[in-house]
């Protein structure tokens, strides 16, 4: 059993029999890939762009819909573009709320070069620091199982950094109409189109 | 709990017409980079029980969290100044492409009396930005018509699922005093 994480197992993994009320914002690229190889679902809204707001659309979503957990499924490209959120989040302290960083150390989608993961920053430490709740990296598949059941509940604002591979992963690419993905998930939460 | 509004630079009557108008529209989430033109809403919004005053780091982070709103059945607007609008260019794609409502209030610089050279170029380019985006802009010169746009720019945002940004006139807000 490798010593990382392979990343499309580990989400297949953390989605497995997911809670009903599980809402669900995929960040940008391989997250948003390996959120929907783990199984497309009504409420899950995945971004193909927007670089750096997932934690955000996140914080709005958990405010709104306050009695659902809420899980921003990312990449740590994704989430140091927008790390500033982390201080907005923490400000706000959202019980609902969880982050989950799938932590490659790499912009995998553009080349391949060293992201601030890996060459400084320690995600859940910055998280910790901004006054979330709890912060936690995981390193093997016993880590995902303990997380999966922490998503009914998140007791939040938590950060989890998720240490996984580097090594391509085939693409599985979700629909990319935003308008369709918003109004899907609007329409699982009895919200009516437009 | 009742909050004393701070002291702004102008008339703070009509910026209690306009955070009613936001109220009546079922705003429930006001996210904001602070300035001083929208003290008395930023105040306002935080003492209100029906509302949650979001302090952002930078503006764009207000434009996902809208939409992250929006998602969840609830109404949102972001408060920013004119400097700010340069910083959610790209993230205006999302509302874009999720044919999101959005309404923002943004405080003018750079155009009436301004004193500080570095809010001219962002404060002229703000309604190009917004327009070459997708976001209608109206613009409110005078306090009387304020509160009224607003309630205008709520129902085009909220009720036809538009972007629409209301931009308040510098010298609406006031000069600002340096010393």
């Amino acid at each position: 059993m490798s010593a990382i994480l392979e990343r499309r197992a580990a989400v297949r993994a953390l989605m497995a029999g997911r809670p009903a009320d599980l809402l669900v914002v995929a960040g940008l690229g391989t997250p948003a890939y390996d959120l929907y190889a783990a199984g497309d679902h009504d409420a899950n809204f995945y971004l193909w762009g927007a670089m750096g707001g997932a934690a955000m659309i996140g914080l709005g979503l958990a405010l709104a819909q306050p009695d659902r957990p809420v899980l921003v499924l990312t990449g740590d490209g994704e989430a140091l573009m927008g790390l500033g959120a982390l201080a907005t989040i923490g400000a706000q302290r959202p019980a609902n709320l969880m982050v989950v960083v799938l932590d490659n150390g790499h912009f995998g989608e553009t080349g391949m070069q060293p992201s601030h993961t890996s060459l400084g920053t320690d995600l859940p430490r910055v998280a910790e620091a901004c006054g979330f709740a709890w912060s936690a990296t995981v390193r093997d598949m016993a880590g995902i199982e303990a997380l999966r059941r922490r998503l009914a509940t998140p007791e939040g604002p938590g950060l989890v950094r998720a240490i996984i591979g580097a090594e391509p992963t085939p693409k599985a690419l979700p629909a990319r109409d935003g308008a369709y993905l918003a109004t899907r998930f609007r329409a699982h939460l009895g919200l009516a189109p437009g | 709990m009742d909050q004393p509004a701070p002291a702004d630079t102008a008339s703070t009557a009509w910026k209690d017409a306009v955070f009613a108008a936001l109220e009546a529209a079922g705003v429930s989430q006001v996210h904001y980079v602070p300035d001083a033109g929208h003290a008395t809403l930023i105040a306002r919004a935080h003492a209100h029980p029906r509302m949650r005053a979001v302090p952002l780091t930078t503006e764009e982070e207000g434009v996902a969290a809208c939409v992250g709103a929006w998602l969840g059945g609830a109404r949102a607007v972001l408060l920013m100044q004119s400097s700010g609008v340069g910083n959610c260019i790209n993230m205006l794609s999302l509302v874009r492409n999720c044919g999101a409502p959005f309404l923002t209030l943004v405080t003018m610089r750079g155009e009436w009396a301004e004193f500080n050279p570095w809010q001219v170029p962002m404060g002229r380019a703000t309604p190009a930005v917004l327009e070459a985006m997708g976001v209608a802009v109206q613009r409110v010169e005078r306090a009387e018509d304020a509160a009224e746009t607003v309630d205008a720019a709520a129902a085009l945002a909220y009720g036809a699922g538009s972007a629409v940004a209301v931009l308040f006139a510098q010298r609406l807000i006031g000069r600002k005093v340096w010393k």
